[in-house]
């Protein structure tokens, strides 16, 4: 029986490959240049190039968009042992994914869980064919950290809600067709009074201003609610329960952020500085440097292996240890660090801001981005808390 | 192979960690240091071989058990718990690994049988300067009529002070062959300066002087000596790792439960934020080792040629481990952790010995960097 199931995923894993390997088109298997690589799809989303369109459209015949969704929801039916096949296969070959939505790694796997079964038929499958490019309404000017102090708020007026407030931080906010908001629907209580609510971005009364970051860049906007009015039948779960979905969905932001299932092609922070300082008799000229890079390189590799090893483990049907928190946290705290020693190994060049040959300091402003990491999706502080206090059980005062 | 210990790993883990509550604690460790530092109990010993823990690795065909490094490993990790001390690691982790990789299958099914019956104990004398080297070996072994005779100095011989056998590295007379030989230590021309450590183990300095060997104990031929010396030492490097996972839980775990108790200010000192940062890094550190203990171990199992690899990734994250967690336990602890009445202190005197032993953190970052040609 056992053999049968081996056999049959060995079939499943040629079959694949080969697939993958007719109808990738080479250069979405390159590493990732520039943001704009990536389709994000949604009301204004535009194609980057033939190839791009090819790969999402070949991907969304096969219905491997989300491939793990059940198929009635737009997916492609896979079993998580298929699912994991197809990324290792695709890492392999080091295939871009062929979509990138926030409906995908977060708002779908929370709808799975809380939405009614008439939602989840409405909005996946729209997610996993590239109509709707979600965002989500999370921070708000006084509710980062301290999330559930949000002040938003939706009334009741019947047959709609009436939303008027802010959010801050929403990731592409500007390009966005809809918003998974966090809404207050009840002041008298903090975590049991906020609700989870679907906007759609074109309704009247909402509008968007771009944040400036460090980088140069606005990936991010400012998002505000004028009297927006809102559907009853857009509330996802029970009134006032909200919290236990943002959480939920929080976790898996985590994840993301953390760079969990991750298919592009890993560079090397060493290969990037045996090209730029040379070697002395087989050793990196700079030594300080190399210990640096063979440290990180060193947790790189561990990590990894822990993702498989708590993948393995949830498989097994043991969920000890590692929890969403730790992965947000280590995640983030390597791509920084190696950030920090790539600005090194590049010397002069790694600081430039404006020029053709940095790629408009393409360098400089991604250094500046994963200063971001640390504090976005819960910052490295916050994360710290959970995990001294949710698994550690260490006491409150 | 997936990153899990299976149903009857688990149970070999279970039960030596019940085993181990029971007749090794890890007051143990203080009586035996209290009474000069004997180097182990004999009898714990002899329970340890009837438990078969010395046949753990041992190929069916030589009659061992043939449970695999993962299974030894768990044993390890669990021994680690409680700082045991006993010749598991020379005796089985290090000799018995190297016994496996020889050709000499007269003396391999000897000594194999010495060692899972616990009739002998063997120790594995090579290093020859005050740091980890595996390559720098000036023992000369010179042939003598029918025979060898062993001239040299080894340094750091774990257990060379209660070890039947000695298992000592040398080059021939060309320089250019590793020779692996086998002998007894009680044999004329071996003299002995034993050491007590910072751990409260015994480490002996040995000087060989024209000690006879006969070639009926060579373990190497004639080019297979640095091979079989390099396996072996990665193997040993998992071994300890899975030993210091074992430490680095127990010593955290005894602090995590005395910041839940100590209260100053009013408050369980685990409340203060200072202390909750601190422990939730450490925690992700030891999730870490987890994860490349257990694929290091299941390397050696399935003769994965990353081995090499692994066992210095697997060396310099527990080294590296063990001294961050062994100083936040102590500093954690504050006063008492400075007192020789606290065990804490026991683990950060015991991270500082094995992090040296077979190559400390530095050397192994240094040995991936070279694995990864820079």
């Amino acid at each position: 029986m056992e053999t049968q199931v081996n056999v049959d995923l060995t079939s499943f894993r040629m079959e694949t490959r080969k697939w993958l390997e007719d109808n990738c088109p080479l250069s979405m298997r390159e590493k990732l240049t520039d943001p704009k690589q990536l389709f994000w799809g949604g009301r204004k989303g535009e194609f980057y190039n033939k190839d791009q369109k090819d790969w999402f459209e070949r991907m969304l015949k096969k219905k491997w968009i989300v491939p793990y969704w059940e198929t009635k929801y737009g997916g492609g039916g896979l079993t998580a042992t298929q699912n994991n096949i197809l990324n290792q296969e695709m890492a392999r070959l080091g295939c871009r994914k062929p979509h990138i939505n926030f409906g995908i790694t977060m708002l779908g796997p929370a709808m799975l869980k809380f939405a009614s079964e008439e939602q989840k038929l409405h909005y996946l499958p729209q997610i996993t064919e590239g109509k709707i490019r979600w965002v989500q309404g999370y921070s708000e000017p006084n509710a980062g950290s301290d999330l559930a102090n949000l002040q938003t708020k939706a009334e009741d007026k019947g047959d709609h809600f009436l939303v008027t407030g802010s959010k801050v931080w929403t990731s592409f906010g500007d390009k966005g067709d809809w918003i998974f908001c966090l809404v207050r629907t009840d002041f008298s209580s903090k975590h049991n009074g906020v609700s989870f609510l679907l906007i759609d971005m074109a309704s009247e009364g909402v509008s968007t201003r771009p944040i400036k970051l460090i980088s140069g860049n606005s990936p991010f906007t400012e998002t505000f609610f004028d009297s927006v009015k809102v559907p009853k039948e857009n509330l996802v779960g029970t009134l006032n329960e909200g919290w236990t979905i943002a959480k939920y969905l929080l976790t898996h932001e985590r994840q993301m952020i953390g760079g969990i299932g991750d298919t592009d092609k890993k560079e090397y922070l060493r290969d990037e500085a045996i090209k730029v300082l040379g070697k002395n008799n087989d050793i990196l000229s700079d030594t300080i440097l190399r210990a640096k890079i063979a440290e990180l390189e060193m947790n790189q590799e561990i990590f990894d292996l822990t993702i498989q090893r708590t993948m393995d483990e949830h498989k097994a049907g043991n969920n000890s240890g590692a929890a969403s928190s730790f992965f947000k946290y280590y995640g983030t705290e390597l791509s920084i660090q190696s950030e920090e020693l790539r600005l090194s190994v590049n010397g002069f060049n790694a600081s430039e801001w404006t020029s053709e040959e940095s790629n408009n300091g393409a360098q400089a402003r991604y250094f500046c981005r994963t200063k971001g990491h640390s504090i976005e999706g819960g910052t490295h502080e916050i994360q710290l808390n959970i995990i001294a206090k949710r698994i550690l059980g260490l006491p409150s005062k | 192979m997936a990153l899990i210990i299976n149903e009857e790993q688990q149970m070999l883990k279970t039960s030596t960690k019940e085993f181990l509550d029971l007749k090794s604690p890890l007051s143990s460790l203080r009586v035996l240091r209290d009474h000069s530092y004997k180097t182990h109990d004999k009898d714990l010993w002899i329970e340890m071989v009837e438990m078969g823990w010395t046949a753990l690795t041992i190929p069916e065909e030589y009659n061992g058990l043939n449970f695999g490094y993962v299974g030894l490993g768990q044993v390890l990790e669990e021994m680690g718990r409680k700082l045991t001390l006993s010749p598991i690691i020379s005796t089985v982790l290090m000799s018995s690994t190297l016994t496996s990789l020889s050709k000499n299958e007269i003396l391999k099914t000897k000594l194999f049988q010495e060692i899972m019956n616990g009739s002998k104990l063997v120790s594995i004398a090579h290093e020859e300067g005050i740091q980890h080297n595996p390559n720098t070996i000036n023992s000369l072994l010179s042939k003598q009529g029918e025979g060898y005779v062993l001239n040299g100095k080894k340094n750091f011989v774990i257990d060379g002070s209660i070890s039947d056998y000695l298992i000592v590295s040398s080059k021939d007379e060309s320089g250019s062959n590793t020779m692996l030989v086998l002998v007894d230590s009680k044999s004329d021309g071996i003299t002995y300066n034993n050491k007590v450590h910072m751990d409260s183990r015994t480490y002996s300095d040995i000087s060989f002087s024209n000690v006879k060997v006969d070639k009926s104990n060579l373990l190497s031929e004639e080019n297979d000596g640095d091979s079989i010396l390099e396996k072996t030492f990665d193997i040993a490097r998992v071994g300890l790792a899975a030993e210091m996972l074992g430490s680095v839980q127990e010593a955290f775990e005894m602090t995590m439960s005395y910041l839940k108790e100590r209260e100053q200010f009013g408050v369980k000192i685990g409340s203060f934020q200072a202390l909750q940062h601190r422990s939730a890094l450490m925690f992700g550190e030891i999730e870490l080792c987890k994860s490349i203990v257990l694929k290091a171990l299941q390397a050696i199992d399935s003769n994965d040629s990353n081995l090499p690899k692994l066992a210095s990734l697997a060396k310099a994250k527990l080294g590296m481990t063990f001294k961050l967690v062994s100083n936040e336990a102590v500093q954690m602890h504050g006063g008492i952790g400075v007192t020789d009445d606290a065990d804490i202190g026991f683990f950060l005197k015991r991270a500082r010995v094995i992090q040296r032993i077979l190559g400390d953190s530095n050397y192994h970052l240094d040995r991936l960097a070279k694995i990864n040609n820079y």
